[in-house]
């Protein structure tokens, strides 16, 4: 079941490299075996991104925002699993929304650690190929899609995300905002995600969030961005 | 036509370093100057906008800005209300026992102090995001037994508490904002430590009084 999640953003290499570890869970008698998240390994150190984020944000964000979703996701999905064996519909529906915020935590972050960089390992430089294509049809400039891709980050209200995606049906990009932790599925595909909650910038830019809005794209990955479009 | 009204920041009834340890002066210092005055600032200058629309008939504009104003309105009204419901852990308003009337209907309702405060925590850290926390007593405004009821209930964001007939008696910030700086990923730490600073004083009168008090009382502060 999770491994179904999973799979759907299967963009996302660290999320499938994580996903086989099996685990044997003996519930009422039963027993099967699924696939647990884990928490995946940065390929930067945790100080790599100063001064745009700090290490400190880093290392917190990740050892502990991050893992506290993947735990999270792991306890209920084995809880939607257990509801799933006993077919009492009410629980799995009522543990649809505690999957959707964790799993989307998990797969959010997943995704941002990826698309971004130290300024030594590509952090910063522009895209090339069909995405800075695409970027310039759409926008005009690559300056321009970062102003507006800054004006909806500004514009979250509350916790949430702001992604660049491509629209599985027509294949255009686009910038849409994401609240709390509601993953990119679906229609849309997606490209490069910034994380607009507080916890990501707080220790070092407080309400200054603009400033951090700014400074984040000096270590965006857009290597990694181009992998994820398609053409 | 007249100009809109413009709010302005209340003083905080107390000093930004008055509830330490549970809430650094640091934490209420920028939580008062920078992030409740941003909301205000942007609820008089969307207030000003929509107030252009109105006299030029632009209905479109009007509709667009609703949800600024319901935003930053919602983000004044909030902080304005939370500043009042607390206050430092040695006054005697932090102690339940200066809500007699309120802890009767808590205990009435919960079992007792203690799993209401566990249930509230609980709904607290369940939120989602960002949000608020609140006991509300319902207002009916048929009175009788209805009226009077307690819950507890969340909030996402900045949403207010109005036109539903909940009446705020107090309410806790959840947004990362407000304890980050202290207690960084440990938010129920903060949760557990912010029942040594409410006001247990004002969440009495919030309970005693109508709805209209409680806004009165805001609206006098603006
Ligand atoms: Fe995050
Ligand atoms: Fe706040």
């Amino acid at each position: 079941m999770s491994s179904t999640l999973l799979r759907s953003s299967a963009l996302c290499t660290a999320l499938r490299a994580s996903a086989p570890k099996a685990s044997k869970a003996g519930i009422a008698g039963t027993t099967f075996v699924r696939g647990k998240a884990t928490l995946p390994d940065l390929s930067y150190d945790y100080g790599a991104l100063e001064p745009a984020i700090s290490g400190k944000i880093m290392e917190l964000h990740h050892k502990n925002h991050h893992n506290t979703y993947v735990t999270s996701y792991n306890n209920f999905s084995e809880q939607i699993a257990e509801a799933k064996q006993k077919n009492d519909i009410a629980a799995q529906i009522a543990l649809q929304p505690l999957i959707n915020f964790h799993g989307g935590g998990h797969i959010n972050h997943t995704l941002f650690w990826e698309n971004l960089a130290p300024t030594n390992q590509g952090g910063g430089e522009p895209p090339t190929g069909a995405l800075a294509k695409a970027i310039n049809d759409s926008y005009g400039s690559l300056d321009a899609l970062k102003e507006k891709f800054n004006t909806a980050l500004a514009g979250v209200q509350g916790s949430g995300w702001a992604w660049l995606v491509q629209d599985t049906q027509t294949g255009s990009i686009q910038i849409k905002t994401y609240a709390n932790q509601d993953p990119v599925v679906g229609q849309f595909r997606p490209i490069l995600g910034i994380d607009a909650w507080e916890h990501a910038y707080y220790l070092q830019y407080q309400n200054r969030k603009a400033e951090y809005f700014k400074a984040v794209w000096d270590v965006v990955n857009w290597k990694a961005a181009e992998k994820r479009f398609k053409q | 036509m007249s100009s809109p009204t413009t709010y302005s920041l209340p003083k905080l009834p107390y000093g930004y370093d008055a509830l330490e340890p549970y809430i650094s002066s640091q934490i209420m210092t920028l939580h008062h100057t920078k992030h409740h005055q941003t909301y205000i600032t942007n609820l008089n200058n969307a207030l000003q906008t929509h107030a252009s629309a109105l006299k030029s008939g632009d209905i479109a504009t009007q509709v667009s800005l609703q949800p600024a104003i319901r935003f930053n309105a919602g983000g004044h009204i909030n902080h304005s209300l939370f500043w009042q419901n607390l206050c430092p852990a040695n006054s005697p308003n932090a102690k339940s026992s200066s809500a007699p009337k309120l802890t009767e209907k808590i205990k009435a309702t919960w079992g007792s102090e203690e799993k209401f405060k566990k249930a509230f925590t609980e709904a607290l850290l369940g939120i989602q995001g960002s949000g608020w926390g609140w006991l509300v007593r319902y207002d009916t405004g048929a009175g009788g037994s209805e009226s009077g009821r307690l819950g507890i209930v969340t909030t996402k964001d900045q949403d207010p508490l109005v036109g539903k007939g909940e009446v705020p008696v107090f309410g806790v910030d959840m947004w990362e904002h407000a304890y980050y700086l202290q207690y960084q990923n440990g938010k129920a730490a903060y949760v557990e430590n912010i029942w040594n600073v409410i006001n247990w004083k004002t969440a009495e009168e919030r309970y005693l009084g109508s709805k209209e008090d409680v806004f009165k009382a805001l609206k006098s502060k603006l």
